[in-house]
């Protein structure tokens, strides 16, 4: 069945090689590729939106300089990976508008809203926490620019976890209110960090040839049970409860076992019913639509230069 | 005790850069391109730090308990001294970036002095703030440049922020009371005495731009008695929410 052209590429990739722009590649694996990073490319843009939320209300100057720096972190990765996608044939502009019309998609876990400063720490914490069990596996994948994002990407998200538990840690040991500002931001955002990672694999379209291209090198479940295995110690460390009757420690498998995932719920966020999805879309046209003259007129001055037309 | 001149002089010096910072912020997410908001951010996190050396060394003046984030989060609109132009809302893209530019151009020149101030940390804090100031008025200079030489719509647009603006630059080149003490002391910097060069870098600036210096019209001031636009009070009480509602939490 499979033409020369396939076999070579399949076994460039069996031997761990990574794949490169000017590479032969099956349409479907370029397809992947393109969906597959533009959703994370998406993903860090959009979530500047809950994070920039908090940053004129951070509640010092060194949490206002390390808030901004981390909102200005995911838009440097969204940057990365705008340009590896870009390496597969596809413009940025093409990308942006995919995701206006929501033909391409970003993570369901910005759809959920940020009420309180804890929600700040609870994304740092489990958000980027999840992110980066994701992204450290996602280094090894076989698409070099991809994989070279990922790499430069989870030095930067590692520091994002640790601000985000700081975060919540101090919360967690502070006034009686910011205790329970603590608690109710993890109980909001835990069962939509165990939804990162994606449906089970038995039920993901994508899971198969993902893994034998090794665009993806664990499964979903793999991974959502590696974060919960950290996350549920962490949670211990700093005195705060996961919301899970079904949580504990099975000795034999030297693993967590938790309760099950509202599958209804994650399903009606990513069609579109999220608590925050009409308005973390409507934010970024109405960006995008605001700024349309002033890149016009960058545009225009970069032409006027190039054809001479200047006024030296 | 009364507060010392020096005092005075650092914080309004730290409420400028605190106030123009916390405006900045508010660009997050909203530029026109992805990596303005990388450039604008970048601009917002250098003036906080640049605030928050002002602010230490002002807490330090001030003694007792006072820290930098108690001069930041709990004194209100009277008692800051920011100058005006820092507290005016972002407008549009060309907006800010005026704003930006008078600023960033008044900077380049003052804090070119600072650096020779008889106070170590003053000229401390200068020496840092200067090389950041050099790629923010890069910034500034390169978009007020772009814009007025780039379509109609973005010509008229920043020119008509231009014309808005002018009327808070007076206040940049005011001496009052303790700039005239400090400076007599040559520790704080003669700021009346930068403005014809400012004028002459904004005038270069505006004529590559092809654009048009506004005519001198009213100048407003009162930032430094604590006189403020309606604008200011909705900025602090933005900035200042979860410290004055749990006054007694740490963070
Ligand atoms: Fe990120
Ligand atoms: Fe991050």
């Amino acid at each position: 069945m499979s033409t020369t052209q396939e076999t070579t590429f399949q076994g460039k990739i069996d031997k761990g090689l990574k794949i490169e722009p000017r590479d032969w590649m099956p349409d479907k694996y370029r397809t992947h590729l393109i969906r597959q990073i533009s959703q994370h490319a998406h993903s860090e843009v959009i979530g500047m939106q809950p994070e920039g939320n908090w940053i004129t209300r951070a509640p010092s100057l060194r949490a206002k300089m390390v808030l901004i720096a981390k909102v200005q972190d995911e838009a440097g990765h969204g940057l990365y990976l705008y340009s590896a996608c870009e390496t597969l044939g596809i413009t940025r502009d093409e990308l942006i508008s995919q995701l206006h019309t929501g033909k391409a998609k970003y993570s369901n876990i910005f759809n959920y809203p940020t009420l309180t400063w804890a929600d700040i720490g609870a994304i740092g914490w489990l958000v980027d926490g999840a992110a980066i069990v994701n992204q450290q596996s996602l280094r090894g994948t076989s698409y070099g620019p991809y994989s070279r994002a990922m790499i430069r990407i989870c030095k930067e998200e590692s520091f994002h976890q640790r601000q985000g538990y700081e975060i919540m840690s101090k919360m967690a040991n502070g006034t009686p209110e910011q205790q329970e500002m603590a608690q109710d931001a993890l109980d909001r955002w835990w069962w939509p960090s165990l939804m990162m990672f994606g449906p089970h694999d038995l039920d993901s379209a994508h899971t198969s040839n993902a893994m034998n291209w090794k665009i993806k090198r664990e499964t979903n479940d793999e991974l959502r049970q590696l974060f919960v295995d950290r996350s549920v110690k962490q949670a211990d460390l700093i005195g705060l409860k996961i919301p899970d009757p079904d949580l504990k420690w099975n000795q034999e498998t030297r693993h967590y076992e938790f309760g099950e995932i509202d599958w209804d719920e994650f399903w009606k966020v990513i069609n579109g019913d999220g608590f925050c999805n009409k308005e973390r879309l409507n934010n970024h046209t109405t960006a995008h639509t605001k700024g349309q003259w002033v890149r016009e007129a960058a545009l225009a001055y970069a032409e006027k230069r190039n054809n001479g037309v200047n006024h030296e | 005790m009364a507060d010392s001149t020096l005092y005075k002089y650092v914080l309004s010096l730290g409420d400028d850069a605190l106030v123009s910072a916390q405006r900045l912020a508010q660009w997050t997410y909203k530029a026109p391109f992805l990596e303005e908001d990388i450039a604008l951010s970048n601009i917002s996190l250098d003036l906080f730090g640049r605030a928050n050396l002002y602010l230490e060394y002002a807490a330090e003046l001030k003694g007792g308990n006072t820290t930098a984030d108690h001069l930041a989060f709990k004194r209100n609109e009277r008692q800051f001294t920011n100058l005006l132009i820092c507290e005016h809302p972002n407008g549009n893209f060309a907006d800010t970036n005026v704003r930006n530019l008078f600023l960033d151009t008044f900077h380049k020149l003052f804090l070119e002095k600072l650096v020779e101030s008889k106070d170590k940390q003053l000229a401390a804090i200068a020496e840092k703030a200067r090389k950041e100031n050099s790629y923010h008025f890069r910034h500034s200079s390169s978009w007020v440049i772009r814009l007025g030489d780039g379509t109609k719509e973005s010509n008229s647009k920043v020119q008509t922020a231009l014309n808005n603006l002018w009327m808070f630059t007076g206040e940049l080149f005011e001496m009052n009371k303790v700039d005239l003490e400090m400076s007599s002391q040559k520790i704080g910097v003669d700021r009346e005495a930068l403005k014809p060069q400012w004028k002459s870098i904004i005038t270069d600036v505006l004529t590559e731009a092809t654009l048009n210096i506004p005519e001198d019209v009213f100048m407003t001031s009162g930032g430094r008695d604590g006189i403020h636009t309606e604008h200011l009070g909705h900025l602090l009480s933005d900035m200042q929410y979860l410290q004055r509602a749990y006054p007694n939490a740490a963070w």
